[in-house]
């Protein structure tokens, strides 16, 4: 862990450089230093004030200055009394810090660094820094057989700190696997959040995620726009371009045991179980779940409020309890029961 | 470690096989009994597979003395790891066999699987294709019955053909207390703890397949071998109240993001 005051280097690329961290994107100082994108994290970090420093390469002489603002930021927050308190604390702290609170501060540092990298890339700078990663194919080709080596996204479990490792998420099979190096496996999840994966798809549609790693590192950059390029007539479900909504799903992309060549019957014991997770409509248009109700409730007299209550599949819309939730766009039938 | 561990006939010095599966990259491998080697009807129709094949099988069975140059014993020794692979995907599906795999498969010598969900469980070996050269080996996992590539690059240039399509099946008739109780458990894409809209209805569909699937199952009487406490018709219910504790677990998440992380 080098301190980056004597390394020319910042502490930012320093800290992405190191063996490990390779998902790391570099966040911009413009972001950090935007108190709006740290919101909430200062009750988050232990020395706050510190880490912020260390990561913006700052040297801690202006204390008084800092102390102003830190208050001022206090009052106006709710436990606002309860900070000044701790702010000043902190400040007599500063007075004699020891070399051993150096280390201290360098975990902080990462942990907040962490915490700003989960808001970060969601931004639309963190979202680009992060696709030119993936189309290097950083974060590594999905261990499934039938996915053939397309490649993952970085992903984490949970938003909280301290619960889960990072896992790499796989846009093909919907599915999250365990990185396969060990050295990741000290890397918060957090430090990417639940959000990454699932917005990677939505703010890139025109990616063609089917993609080998292997062939968008021979061909330079993907280029979709041969997919897209004439009038985007490529075939859209439920918000997505078809053919990205997890193709290494479906026919001939599941397994089917067999022994000598037949195949173990669902009605033997240690038949398949578990194809579903792996299957995928035939005709991909069968998931269009609003078109789908609007068709077979052509004649209803709740058509209206019905095809915006996005039906979770047609046979359960007939039930009066589905449509609790009246013609509201948000609602999900499995909400519907609780807020109703 | 596997220098030590002669698996079998251990009053025998089986030289070469015992240099072959402790070797680096021929972890996935286990011993093959000599008295299998030996029976001339567990070999049948190999001498036309194996280049070399009566050398190839002396060397295997530790009585090769054929004078010869380096590169002719480099040929022989490739024709000899070849011959034992092939013979290696009949061995395993034997009783005996079956017992040493056994015992790798539960020391996770092949590895775990890589899916989250699946919680490290072990993997077991196998060939997409029974003949050799088509495809290389790939890993089983039994709990979410997919198959997966090595993560080493050393595994992954083993023939697939060394393990065949009916092993890892195999072992689970043998061995039915093997097979896991499978679960629902899977990853849902969301954004700020929303699901996203089109995984969401594939996972809607998937999820109305298995419930076809447990149907169909139940109506035969047959165990399905999910958990007990996903009861199949009330289970439709009790997940989604699952799911709805997780939306709103997922909103309080949400919410302690600030919106502004779109704005930079």
């Amino acid at each position: 862990m080098s301190s980056s005051s004597v390394t020319p280097e910042s502490w930012i690329s320093s800290f992405c450089a190191l063996v490990g961290h390779e998902y790391f994107a570099e966040i911009s100082e413009d972001f950090i230093e935007d108190d709006f994108n740290l919101t909430g994290l200062q009750s988050q970090v232990a020395m706050y004030k510190e880490a912020l420093e260390m990561i913006l390469d700052v040297e801690p002489e202006d204390d008084d200055e800092d102390d102003e603002e830190e208050e001022e930021e206090g009052d106006e927050s709710i436990e606002g009394e309860e900070r000044v308190v701790r702010n000043r604390a902190a400040a007599e702290r500063r007075h004699h810090r020891m070399a051993s609170d150096l280390s201290i501060i360098e975990s902080s540092a990462e942990m907040l660094y962490g915490l700003i990298h989960q808001r970060f890339i969601c931004s639309r700078a963190g979202i680009q820094q992060m696709s030119e990663k993936y189309d290097l194919a950083h974060f590594g080709v999905c261990p499934r057989t039938f996915c053939d080596q397309v490649r993952t996204l970085p992903v984490g479990l949970s938003d909280i700190p301290g619960e889960d490792t990072v896992k790499l998420f796989c846009p093909s099979c919907l599915d999250v696997y365990v990185p396969p190096s060990s050295r990741f496996q000290t890397v918060d999840g957090a430090f990417f959040g639940r959000t990454f994966g699932a917005l990677f798809l939505l703010t890139f549609p025109e990616y063609d995620i089917s993609k080998k790693a292997a062939e968008t590192l021979a061909g330079g950059r993907p280029l979709p726009a041969v997919l897209d390029g004439d009038g985007g007539d490529a075939e859209k479900i439920n918000g997505m371009n078809a053919h990205n909504l997890a193709p290494g799903l479906g026919r001939s992309k599941v397994y089917e045991p067999k022994i000598y060549g037949f195949k173990v019957s669902e009605r033997a014991r240690s038949g398949p179980r578990m194809a579903w997770l792996r299957q995928r409509p035939q005709n991909i248009q069968d998931l269009d779940e609003a078109t789908i109700y609007a068709a077979e409730h052509a004649d209803d007299s709740d058509y209206d409020s019905g095809i915006n209550g996005a039906p979770t599949r047609p046979q359960q819309v007939t039930s009066t309890r589905a449509r609790a939730n009246g013609g509201s766009p948000m609602s999900v039938d499995a909400n519907g029961d609780t807020y109703a | 470690m596997d220098d030590f561990r002669s698996e079998t006939d251990s009053d025998y010095t089986s030289y070469w096989r015992d240099w072959f599966i402790s070797s680096r990259g021929n972890e996935y491998f286990c011993e093959i009994d000599e008295d299998y080697l030996t029976d001339r009807f567990n070999l049948t129709g190999l001498n036309t597979e194996v280049q070399y094949y009566q050398y190839a099988l002396d060397l295997v069975t530790d009585v090769f003395d054929l004078d010869c140059d380096d590169e002719m014993r480099e040929t022989i020794e490739k024709s000899a790891r070849h011959l034992y692979g092939l013979v290696h995907a009949r061995y395993i599906v034997t009783t005996r066999g079956l017992a040493k795999m056994l015992e790798k498969y539960k020391k996770a010598d092949f590895g775990k699987c890589p899916r989250v969900m699946c919680k490290s469980h072990p993997l077991l070996p196998m060939g997409q294709s029974d003949n050799p050269g088509v495809k290389p080996v790939k890993l089983y996992c039994a709990r979410c019955e997919d198959l997966y590539n090595p993560k080493s690059s050393r595994h992954a240039v083993i023939d697939g053909a060394y393990f065949g399509t009916s092993f890892h099946n195999i072992i689970f008739q043998v061995y039915p207390a093997l097979i896991p109780t499978k679960s629902y458990d899977r990853y849902i894409p969301r954004i700020y703890g929303f699901k996203v809209h089109a995984p969401a209805t594939l996972i809607r569909w998937q999820n109305v397949e298995r419930d076809e699937m447990r149907r169909r199952l139940r109506k035969l009487e047959i165990d399905s071998g999910f958990k007990d406490d996903e009861g199949e018709v009330d289970a439709e219910e009790s997940e989604e109240e699952e799911e709805d504790d997780v939306d709103i677990e997922g909103m309080e998440n949400g919410e302690m993001m600030p919106e502004g992380v779109q704005q930079a």
